[in-house]
């Protein structure tokens, strides 16, 4: 797989193909396995997305401590914003649905990470929805995703404990942007800069889990982190550039992980965890799921 | 190298690719070592594992693992109490390896009838596990090919023996790690493979007179 999205940018245009297709090729040949058989892994993960979005919208889930579930539910009933009946709002609801379901022990697809596991079915089935992309485009661009990721993998890093939320819900808000990106017409270059502007938008971004739960921010997180993916393809599809090449802004997300202190890196003792609320909530829930035991 | 269907993947029950999937994933990894569920597991847990493990289901998802669910089963949720049930006497402890192990380290003790074994590992983000240490021998196992390891007498043309025996089987070696803690001591050989062993591939390994011990470790990847 690549190491540097700029060569995988460069080996598209000097192709022609998109950056699914090289990835796809890339992976096919470090596998040993075919294109079809990965587009049908990927298949299989884009039908646990779906479905873990329609399980979310429903709202009768509650998480193991109880200290998130339902809101999904409200903003496809609750009263209108600013943003009602734009795909901005039923993306917003797709994000917290997935990760509603993740937090109640639900199956989901880790993309990159269960925590940031809202994000990119939020962006991609949101979106492919209201332009009525056909799944084959939504294949190619979890691939394109998928490529994005390694990338982050092998610079940086995916996991909270090492880089705080931006590895988490900013690497997944970054594969987001790019896919959707590619994924709406976007060219090679484009998928670029999206993927930086969304990044730059998370850099420095905490891990700090109440109680060390993959629920509370992390349920909003993922909202959160569905508007700046679509703040990079905005962008990114309008012309903007953004100065500071992708792979720089990926390893510089690495490196402010690494000097990020351990209380805010998945460990809850800083941030929103170390609040005197955020402590309190903690305690009583996690003494409510020790006594469910 | 990373795969792409690491990043979009696993498909797995929540709510934390590293401290449930790859904890799990662990757990399969490590019931291989005793050849299925153990009897007994000592599961020291380390760093973010000890800090944050019980909220997010690293107990459950790692005695899972030992029982042989995989990361999408959602017996999972109550894996604790069907542990209860099969007679699998679990322990959980909080430790501090080394200082440079990874936060999301753990230690698994275990025994089943006269195996024993002990493995340790670290669950890296995303689902993607290291096993580093088999019977204090260093080893990276990624779980990523299906894998066979063995101590054998440090004796001259056994990676050619092996090697040899693999090929009659065509299967096609991915990589292979040979350590060992001083000459003439044993030897540890880490071998993944690209397509799956029968459990004859690991009965002939056995029965070769220089390999002490052998055993074929799962693919636990998408």
């Amino acid at each position: 797989m690549y190491k540097a999205l700029a060569d995988a940018i460069r080996d598209a245009e000097a192709r022609g193909h998109t950056l699914a297709q090289v990835a796809l090729d890339a992976e096919s040949s470090d596998q040993g396995r075919t294109v079809a058989d990965i587009r049908a892994v990927l298949g299989r993960a884009l039908a646990v997305m779906r479905q873990a979005v329609g399980q979310g919208m429903t709202g009768d889930l509650r998480s193991a401590s109880g200290l998130v579930g339902g809101d999904a539910a409200k903003l496809r009933t609750g009263p209108k914003g600013p943003l009602a009946d734009t795909p901005f709002r039923d993306i917003l609801a797709r994000a917290l649905a997935v990760q509603e379901v993740n937090a109640a022990m639900g199956v989901i697809v880790a993309a990159p990470t269960a925590g940031g596991a809202g994000v990119l079915p939020a962006v991609l089935t949101g979106l492919a929805a209201a332009r009525k992309i056909p799944d084959e485009k939504v294949i190619d661009a979890l691939a394109c995703a998928g490529l994005i990721g390694a990338v982050v993998a092998e610079r940086a890093s995916l996991s909270g404990a090492e880089g705080g939320c931006q590895a988490e819900t900013g690497a997944a808000a970054a594969m987001a942007a790019g896919a959707a990106t590619e994924m709406l017409g976007g060219s090679p270059s484009q998928v670029g800069h999206a993927t930086a502007l969304a990044l730059q938008g998370t850099l420095g971004l905490v891990c700090d889990p109440l109680g060390g739960l993959v629920e509370l921010p992390c349920v909003f997180r993922n909202a959160t982190g569905a508007a700046i993916a679509l703040t990079g393809i905005e962008l990114a599809l309008a012309g903007v550039t953004f100065a500071i090449p992708v792979d720089e802004v990926i390893d510089v997300m690495g490196e402010i992980g690494e000097s990020m202190d351990v209380k805010y890196r998945e460990t809850a003792g800083g941030g929103l965890a170390a609040t005197p609320t955020g402590r309190r909530l903690a305690r009583e829930r996690l003494y409510q799921i020790k006594k469910a035991d | 190298m990373v795969s792409l269907l690491d990043i979009i993947g696993p498909v797995m029950v929540g709510p934390s690719s590293s401290h449930t999937a790859g904890a799990c994933r662990l757990g399969l990894l490590a019931r291989c070592l005793v050849g299925g569920t153990p009897q007994s597991a000592r599961i020291e847990l380390h760093g973010s594992f000890a800090r944050t493990g019980e909220g997010h289901g690293t107990d459950k998802a790692i005695v899972a693992g030992l029982m042989g669910f995989r990361p999408d089963d959602d017996r999972i949720r109550t894996a604790l109490e069907i542990a209860d049930k099969e007679g699998l006497d679990f322990r959980f402890e909080k430790t501090t390896l080394d200082d440079d192990a990874h936060p999301n380290s753990v230690r698994m003790t275990l025994d089943r009838n006269d195996r024993h074994a002990v493995m340790t590992g670290a669950s890296l983000g995303a689902g993607r596990v290291l096993v580093s240490d088999i019977d204090g021998y260093p080893v990276e196992v990624t779980g990523n090919y299906n894998t066979i390891v063995l101590v054998a007498e440090d004796i001259p043309g056994s990676v050619a023996r092996i090697a040899t025996l693999l090929a009659n089987h065509r299967l096609n070696i991915a990589t292979l790690r040979l350590t060992r803690q001083q000459r003439g001591g044993d030897a540890f050989m880490v071998i993944e493979i690209d397509d799956e062993p029968g459990p004859e591939v690991r009965d002939e390994i056995r029965a070769l007179p220089w390999v002490r011990w052998a055993f074929r470790l799962d693919k636990v990847s998408a």
